[in-house]
């Protein structure tokens, strides 16, 4: 320090306020995220399990709820649907994980855009904090689904939670789709224009193309949804109807609308509805290709085939929405043209499917946690992903749409595949983000139990949809030939029990690890990609002024000749 | 520093062969539970009595093979590889095989396509097909949260309907048939499905408050009524008997008790039951 440098010439160190609420470092904002979608992804689970309970024991008196009334039971499974597919997948693997780790894996200094990163993550809690006020205003919370058709959305009197519930659901919605395409464009930049000297497209990790992508498919895909949920407000309280036909009749009062078409809005939502799903598993798939590789120590198989089945997985993404309307009333020709495409979609999803495997052929396995994840990742996407194909075709579809057969498949592969992505990116990453490992054994028990508690739940849902069970029944005494199949009802709810309880076991390990894990050291997992340069936590200068230079792609591990199984993008370049 | 690296390794590797025995037994475990479950099916699709419900069926099963195949070999091939990796000593090197990308792409391509093209043509005849000329005309009105079936009587024709100005359920008009149409004079308003066994069933599908759905699963029949259109879905019931209807669209708090019978008697019965039913008006 010059002689010339005094006390009172330095800037003074940010407030708390500014340190961790209102801040615009990128890795302070993906911490946020992480821990907005935490508080979502409980709040999801426990209505998810009242939910179960509820079916098979509609008697049963809960702690705090009192007995769950059959008019809660789809303001429950509106809430749950829409916390888990919005505020938590997709939330945690782009925004949380994205946030943080896209500019230190291209060896940016900061994201393109540091307000918006603070501007986005404000909306979404925003977002959340009207969502959950739903269930307090007269009424309560909207019962249409997180799909929320209209004429039942649309219209107040068509049920409780119809009223204020639903406005403040289409706000929320709203809110979050602006948060969304904002934190995209940063993305987009970010990837575009910020990568260091030496990082070149084809040598960005397979995690930053997922978020790439995924950050296009949001772009597009939610705006839409954002224009769905204006004109549905519209509808409710402007007087126009973009989806009320004429003639209605709702509890015996006439409905004072004309010429709009239910259908539109179905049109419009799946627009929007099958890029959503891609945009919540792309992440997953990212860190999936990745963590495999670290862990076997081997490269990737097909880099560039992965890059070109991401590419291909977003573009057709866009072009199968209708395979969510084949009995919709859309016209049948319609199917032809929607099943093809879907069946399309299946094939770069096998083909990363088969890469995923031969990264793993002749590795040399270190069974760590986020290894274990990984590998229940792929096995659950396979299981999710191979009923795609059933759905895929309008005439099978006719007899499984909306029966728990469609339940079982999204969740199996949504959720479950999802979630343990999420779960594996967890345990990774933790070192990175706060200094210490997370405990190992603890990990392994989480992994076990879920893995098999994710079959026992789902496999046999499965048999309730083939059955003819339909979704969204808050009540098994409605229809006879549903009744009897309260025997496996009562199964699926054990088996939810039991696996939810074991999350206990990673909340506990999470939040005690963050105070008393073992110290973890700059490259606990001995990884390649630059996020490992740099001291475990990040410090919030990241990289600063000092840009490392890429010489080398992200997955050279086990090259032949070097001295260590891993060789740091940054390296010297190798003559 | 080095001595407790060694001995990480070494707990390492021993945990590291159960480890991998584990994985491959819990999906040998996972594959198989799930085959047998399917298999036994406890519980399974309901007897199938339209003329489509066997061709469905057929696909479905051949679904279910197809699909159940890969399942097992994918769940096994990765369960193998990863016990096998525990011989590795060194990793490979391979970055990857074109050769092997191109193969396996055309492979699942071809499979699927192949197997999705077949579907498409039970669709095709399924859905684009006129109704014969003896069918028996029907129009199914789903309301919050309840089903009607309304038939044309003997002009043959439905009268206009308005639900706004004319629906009186406690007078025993719930769809608003509208008094001045003399065509409505001799419709049938009923809240089952009765429908004579052979014949073509030609539904039209109307909604007068919300989305509601169509299903009779044990004719393979699922159709949205969707308000402000009226939707053509038809099937042909082969065998007499008594089968249940659930609404399957979400359509407010009773959509789990939105049930209807559909009866399927032979033509005799159904002559008399059409005679025996009290007109609207």
């Amino acid at each position: 320090m010059s002689a010339s440098t005094s006390i009172a010439t330095l800037p003074s160190p940010p407030s708390f306020l500014r340190r961790y609420l209102f801040t615009t470092d990128h890795k302070t904002v993906g911490k946020q995220y992480f821990f907005l979608s935490l508080a979502a992804v409980l709040v999801g689970t426990v209505l998810s399990l009242l939910m179960r309970i509820h079916i098979v024991w509609p008697k049963a008196a809960i702690p705090f709820f009192g007995q769950i009334k059959p008019e809660n039971y789809l303001a429950l499974l509106t809430m749950h649907g829409t916390l888990m597919v919005f505020f938590v997948l997709s939330t945690v693997p782009q925004n949380g994980f994205g946030s943080y780790f896209l500019p230190l894996q291209l060896g940016a200094k900061e994201m393109a855009f540091p307000w918006v990163s603070m501007a986005g993550f404000w909306i979404t809690m925003l977002s959340f904090l009207i969502l959950i006020a739903a269930f307090f205003v007269p009424g309560g919370a909207s019962l249409a689904g997180w799909t929320q058709y209209p004429p039942l959305s649309a219209i107040a009197a068509s049920g409780p939670g119809q009223g204020r519930g639903t406005d403040l659901w289409l706000l929320s919605i709203g809110l979050f789709c602006l948060a969304s395409v904002f934190s995209a464009t940063n993305f987009i930049v970010t990837t575009l224009k910020h990568r260091t000297r030496g990082m070149k497209l084809m040598r960005m990790p397979l995690t930053c193309w997922t978020w790439f992508v995924a950050a296009i498919l949001i772009l597009l895909a939610f705006s839409v949804l954002l224009v769905a949920t204006i004109m549905l407000l519209l509808d409710r309280n402007a007087g126009t109807s973009f989806f009320v036909p004429s003639g209605l009749l709702v509890g015996g009062a006439a409905v004072d609308h004309q010429g709009g078409s239910p259908l539109l809005w179905q049109h419009l939502f799946w627009f929007f509805g099958h890029p959503e799903v891609y945009i919540a598993i792309l992440p997953g798939m990212g860190i999936t290709s990745h963590l495999l590789s670290v862990f076997s120590r081997k490269p990737v198989f097909g880099y560039k085939a992965m890059v070109g089945a991401t590419i291909a997985i977003g573009f057709l993404g866009f072009l199968v929405w209708g395979h969510h309307m084949f009995v919709s009333g859309m016209n049948p020709y319609a199917g032809f043209a929607f099943s093809t495409l879907t069946t399309a979609i299946a094939v770069p999803s096998a083909v990363k499917t088969f890469n995923w495997l031969g990264t793993i052929w002749h590795g040399r396995i270190r069974f760590t946690v986020p290894l274990l994840f990984s590998v229940g990742f792929v096995s659950l996407f396979i299981t999710g992903g191979l009923t795609g194909p059933i759905l895929a075709q309008p005439a099978l579809d006719i007899y499984l749409h909306d029966t728990y057969f469609v339940v079982a498949h999204f969740h199996l592969i949504m959720a479950m595949a999802g979630l343990f992505a999420i779960f594996a990116a967890t345990y990774f990453w933790f070192p990175k983000m706060f200094g210490r490992m997370m405990n190992q054994r603890l990990g392994v028990l989480h992994f076990w139990i879920s893995f098999l508690g994710a079959y026992a739940i789902f496999m046999p849902m499965h048999l309730l949809g083939i059955a003819g069970h339909p979704r969204r029944y808050s009540e098994l005494t409605g229809v006879q030939y549903v009744a009897v199949l309260a025997p496996l009802q009562t199964f699926v709810t054990v088996a939810a029990i039991i696996t939810i309880a074991s999350q206990f076991l990673f909340l506990a390990n999470f939040f005690w690890s963050m105070f008393k894990g073992a110290p973890a050291g700059e490259n606990p997992w001995q990884c390649t990609t630059l996020e490992w340069r740099l001291p475990s936590p990040t410090p919030r200068r990241g990289f600063g002024d000092e840009a490392p230079v890429v010489s080398h792609g992200p997955y050279e591990y086990s090259v032949p000749g070097a001295e260590s199984d891993f060789l740091m993008q940054d390296a010297a370049p190798t003559p | 520093m080095a001595i407790s690296k060694i001995t990480q390794l070494q707990n390492y590797s021993i945990t590291k062969s159960k480890m991998a025995l584990a994985l491959l037994l819990s999906l040998l475990l996972i594959t198989t539970a799930s085959v047998y479950l399917f298999a036994a099916h406890p519980w399974w699709l309901p007897a199938g009595v339209s003329l489509h419900a066997a061709a469905i069926d057929h696909q479905f099963l051949a679904a279910l093979w197809l699909l159940g195949a890969l399942f097992i070999a994918a769940q096994f091939v990765l369960g193998l590889l990863i016990l096998r990796s525990r011989f590795n000593r060194v990793a490979g090197v391979s970055r990857g095989s074109w050769p092997l990308e191109i193969t396996w792409t055309v492979l699942i391509t071809g499979l699927f396509f192949w197997f999705n093209i077949s579907g498409d043509r039970l669709w095709s005849q399924i859905q684009m097909r006129q109704p014969e000329d003896n069918s028996v005309q029907v129009e199914v009105t789903g309301v919050q949260f309840q089903w009607y079936f309304r038939y044309p009587g003997n002009d043959g024709t439905l009268g206009h309907t308005n639900a706004q100005r004319f629906a009186k359920p406690e007078e025993g008009n719930p769809l608003g048939v509208d008094p001045n149409d003399p065509a409505g004079k001799d419709d049938i308003v009923s809240a089952s499905l009765v429908v004579p066994v052979g014949h073509d069933i030609d539904l039209t599908l109307r909604a007068n408050d919300v989305i509601h759905g169509l299903f009779i699963p044990a004719m393979r029949l699922k159709q949205d009524a969707v308000p402000g259109m009226s939707i053509h879905t038809h099937f042909r019931p082969l065998q007499i008997g008594t089968y249940e209807i659930a609404c399957s669209q979400l359509c407010g708090m009773g959509h789990y008790r939105m049930r209807a019978t559909a009866r399927v008697v032979s033509e005799e019965e159904f002559k008399q039951w059409l005679k025996s039913q009290s007109k609207v008006y």
